[in-house]
């Protein structure tokens, strides 16, 4: 991270005398033992205290705050529930961190346009809990949903085990509220499907906090599917699941999840939720059909036959809703189930072409073996979205070091088959520094300017996504054609 | 009008460049199906249909990526021979404004966010690009976005350049996502509803378990029938679809109105006439408005008196508009359905006065003109086509 500007580490009581005179009470946080529990996200190997924590509770002190921080010079770092997984939340020493927690309220439910309308502090679980009554449900659902909020989601682009069918975040929302950084508050999108001009909207969502702060959003809802059954499945091999992957989506078949776990996965969740996975398989597939029960039953035996077609050993459908949700129970506890055999893990969010599974498995197998490092894998299939954890203990001096440059050759190899960085988890802190291993220099300039033209004095969340930020100026004014600079007399920053 | 037609990367960097050099205009163009749309601009067209051709196309991945200058039909044929489809239906505008079919190309659907029926349940085109190759205004060639249909990696351009009317840059490849076509498909319709009517029928049946994949409304004065007709489409596997049915013969029962199902060929072509506006083909002025499903009715009260006519598409959510009445009405009526109204096709003289987009707020414009100048600092794509105050292109 960029070193703190000792400027404004002086400037702080004024800093926070400022902000208090916007949020009253206790919306400003400033002692350092309160500041402790927003030092970091969902990425707790990176921690650091805020400058002070501003909490506001309605879209005009959101905008009032960075007006003041613009007009001063002081940056902001904006921070839904803190789930996030790659340290998009992750304070800085010299910038207000920017919490939207306070936002909670649903402010219009409409189902005959099928919308609703929120603030961002409402969680992602609390708005299918708000329309479930009249059957109706938000279609991204990250597992974090239970706690993460709907503004972080909008910024992360959050996707979720469902979302093969019922896409990302961006797919789901038609508008928001936004405070620019200098206090201006627009709207982008609406309650209708296209925007009538360029797609900002499309832009924000997936922005991680450094274009504007969102106060509101439209999310569309969808009519609840009658019925939802699951399919058990366990393959002698890697190489059969992917292959049983790829003939499912062949045939036409989208599920609304598919998922698959490696043998060290499937042990390590049945030890932990005791759902009764086999383990004498080496991948264990989840997938998941929902709609009426005549789509289901015929889907359920079209899986069927392609499983079997592709050497599946055990086939098991889920005969009720318990049972399909015990199916979930030991994928959905993968996590806590590897924190149970190793001290520390991280996790990757690698995407590939689905093609690629079988290779990139062994791939990840043999760097496993020459790194010392066991990993443990599970998978969105349907969609080529790997998260291989990588199981260390951070009390053996080096293992962490091993373990992130482990991890940074997992997703080296995903870029190097074709495939992305991060396909749910945002890049942020994490894994910004690789951001080059997949983006030129000129497509990095192309994405800088946009942020340039929302931000121009780059006071919003920086360090993020970016390797350096270089000033817009800079990048304004600097046209590079065929390596002749022009001006070249001219002395350059 | 002069045209430059480079055929690679290289030389369209050299042309955009040199356009830069010289304060020279550049128009973007494919197979000029939407050129009379906006302001008629005498500036020099950059041809892009020598970037064409299938690049990648493994139908298992569910991607495809093509060169931006490929046609449409090209795209849409090779994907029916494995049985695959761009679920957002694109189409050729070139017959709504007396040109021939089959030129468009599927960079020119994409920049101008073509999208057809099947946007209401399955996505725009925005919802379908996922990455692109191209040169901006910089004359420099960049990608935004990734082969893969699940990645947050850095911001999402392929979002911005969907519906960004070849202001921005000149995309050289796209690669869409593709979905298999549904095996079977069926068409439900009531004859005779009033708009009222039909946006209540059609709001339950997108609230009921049926799925329906499409919804639209042909007012009785439009349609070769002599009622008007509301109908639902339902695709999937043969099954699901089956039980689909029944269950909306069941939601739609109490809406008074003759229902039946629409047979194989005529549910093809009814769907053909809705994505096309083959109904308002004859207009001399023609709107589209977007806005809520719940907006469509209010548009339709305030405009229909007045000698409007029109139909729906996306459940309501869509007015196409034939009226030839002041374009500031027709828009505030829009705005305050909640939406906005764009202009797609009028006389030259009223193009060259009325925006062919909806004028968004001043913050909103000058937040636009800023992304613009981001990819294209000279403004070498703004020729004035758009009518845009801010930039005074």
């Amino acid at each position: 991270m960029p070193a703190p500007d000792a400027a404004i580490l002086e400037r702080r009581d004024e800093i926070v005398a400022a902000l208090r005179g916007i949020v009253s009470g206790e919306g400003v946080i400033s002692e350092p033992n309160e500041l402790k529990p927003y030092e970091s996200d969902g990425l707790t190997a990176y921690r650091q205290p805020p400058l002070v924590v501003v909490l506001p509770q309605t879209t005009a002190q959101v905008s009032a705050v960075l007006r003041w921080c613009q007009a001063n010079g002081v940056k902001v770092v904006p921070r839904g529930s803190g789930t996030s997984l790659s340290g998009g939340a992750l304070p800085l020493a010299d910038a207000v961190l920017l919490g939207l927690s306070k936002l909670t309220r649903i402010l219009d439910i409409d189902y005959a346009d099928r919308i609703a309308v929120v603030q961002p502090g409402v969680t992602n679980l609390a708005i299918t809990r708000a329309v479930e009554g009249a059957g109706f449900f938000y279609g991204p659902d990250p597992s974090s949903q239970i706690a993460c909020s709907i503004g972080g989601n909008v910024a992360e682009n959050a996707g979720g085990v469902h979302c093969l069918k019922y896409g990302l975040t961006t797919n789901n929302v038609l508008g928001v509220e936004l405070v620019m950084m200098d206090g201006e508050i627009i709207r982008l999108g609406g309650r209708q499907l296209d925007p009538a001009g360029l797609d900002l909207l499309g832009v924000i969502v997936g922005s991680e906090g450094l274009l504007g702060v969102v106060t509101e959003v439209t999310v569309r809802i969808l009519p609840r599917p009658e019925t939802a059954r699951a399919v058990l499945v366990g393959f002698p091999s890697v190489e059969s699941a992917g292959r049983c992957v790829a003939d499912v989506i062949a045939q036409g078949i989208i599920p609304a999840g598919m998922e698959m776990m490696d043998r060290p996965a499937v042990h390590a969740a049945e030890a932990f939720a005791k759902v009764g996975y086999p383990l004498d398989v080496e991948a264990l597939m989840i997938v998941e059909l929902d709609g009426p029960s005549a789509e289901c039953d015929h889907l359920i035996e079209e899986v069927e036959r392609i499983a079997r077609a592709n050497e599946a050993v055990m086939v098991r459908v889920s005969r009720n809703d318990a049972e399909r949700l015990a199916f979930w129970a030991g994928r959905k506890a993968a996590f806590p189930a590897v924190g149970r055999i190793s001290p520390d893990y991280y996790c990757m969010d690698g995407t590939i072409p689905r093609r690629r599974l079988p290779d990139v498995l062994k791939r990840i197998a043999d760097m496993s073996t020459s790194y010392g490092l066991r990993v443990v894998n599970v998978f969105h299939a349907g969609d080529g979205n790997l998260h291989p954890m990588i199981l260390y203990d951070a009390n053996q001096p080096g293992e962490l070091e091993r373990t992130e440059a482990f991890g940074n050759d997992i997703l080296r190899l995903c870029v190097e088959v074709g495939g992305v960085l991060t396909g749910e988890h945002g890049v942020g802190v994490e894994k910004r520094d690789l951001m080059p291993v997949m983006f030129s220099a000129t497509d990095l300039s192309h994405q800088q300017q946009v942020k340039c033209a929302f931000d121009p004095d780059l006071l919003l969340n920086p360090g993020k996504v970016f390797p350096t930020l270089h000033r817009c100026a800079e990048l304004g004014r600097v046209h590079v054609h065929r390596g002749e600079l022009p001006f070249p007399e001219l002395p350059r920053f | 009008m002069h045209v430059l037609a480079p055929t690679t990367p290289d030389d369209l960097c050299a042309v955009i460049s040199d356009a830069a050099r010289s304060g020279m205009r550049l128009t973007i163009s494919g197979g000029g199906s939407k050129s009379d749309i906006g302001k008629p601009c005498d500036v020099t067209r950059l041809d892009m249909r020598g970037f064409a051709g299938v690049i990648d196309y493994d139908p298992a991945e569910l991607v495809l990526t093509v060169g931006a200058g490929t046609p449409l039909a090209e795209v849409e044929s090779l994907l029916a021979e494995r049985r695959q489809m761009l679920a957002f239906e694109p189409w050729d505008h070139g017959p709504l404004f007396g040109k021939l079919a089959g030129a468009t190309t599927i960079g020119g659907v994409i920049a101008a966010g073509v999208a057809g029926p099947g946007r209401l349940a399955k996505g725009g085109a925005r919802d379908h690009l996922l990455r692109f190759e191209a040169v901006s205004g910089r004359g420099e060639r960049f990608v935004g976005g990734a082969k893969v249909v699940k990645n947050v990696t850095g911001y999402d351009v392929p979002k911005l350049m969907a519906g960004s009317w070849g202001r921005l840059a000149a995309m050289t490849q796209v690669t869409l996502k593709v979905l298999p076509s549904p095996r079977a498909s069926a068409t439900m319709v009531i004859e005779g509803l009033s708009s009222v009517q039909a946006h209540a029928a059609m709001t339950q049946a997108m609230g009921s378990h049926a799925e329906v994949s499409a919804a639209a409304h042909v007012p009785a004065a439009l349609g070769a029938e002599e009622r008007s007709m509301t109908a639902l489409r339902i695709e999937g596997f043969e099954p699901s679809v089956a039980a689909r049915c029944t269950l909306l013969l069941d939601v739609l029962r109490d809406h008074g109105g003759t229902l039946y199902k629409l047979a194989a060929m005529q549910a093809k072509s009814f769907w053909r006439s809705v994505r096309e506006v083959a109904p308002l083909m004859d207009s001399a002025t023609l709107w589209r408005i977007c806005v809520p499903p719940s907006g469509g009715c209010a548009v339709v009260a305030a405009l229909e008196p007045l000698g409007a006519r029109w139909l729906f598409d996306w459940a309501g959510g869509l007015v196409w508009l034939a009226f030839d009445g002041e374009a500031e009405h027709i828009r505030r009526i829009a705005e305050r359905a909640g939406g906005h109204a764009m202009l797609i096709r009028a006389p030259a003289a009223t193009r060259a006065v009325v925006p062919a987009h909806h004028p968004p707020s001043f913050p909103v414009a000058a937040l636009e003109a800023r992304v613009r100048r981001a990819f294209d600092p000279q403004g070498i794509f703004e020729t004035g086509r758009f009518l845009d105050p801010i930039n005074a292109d």
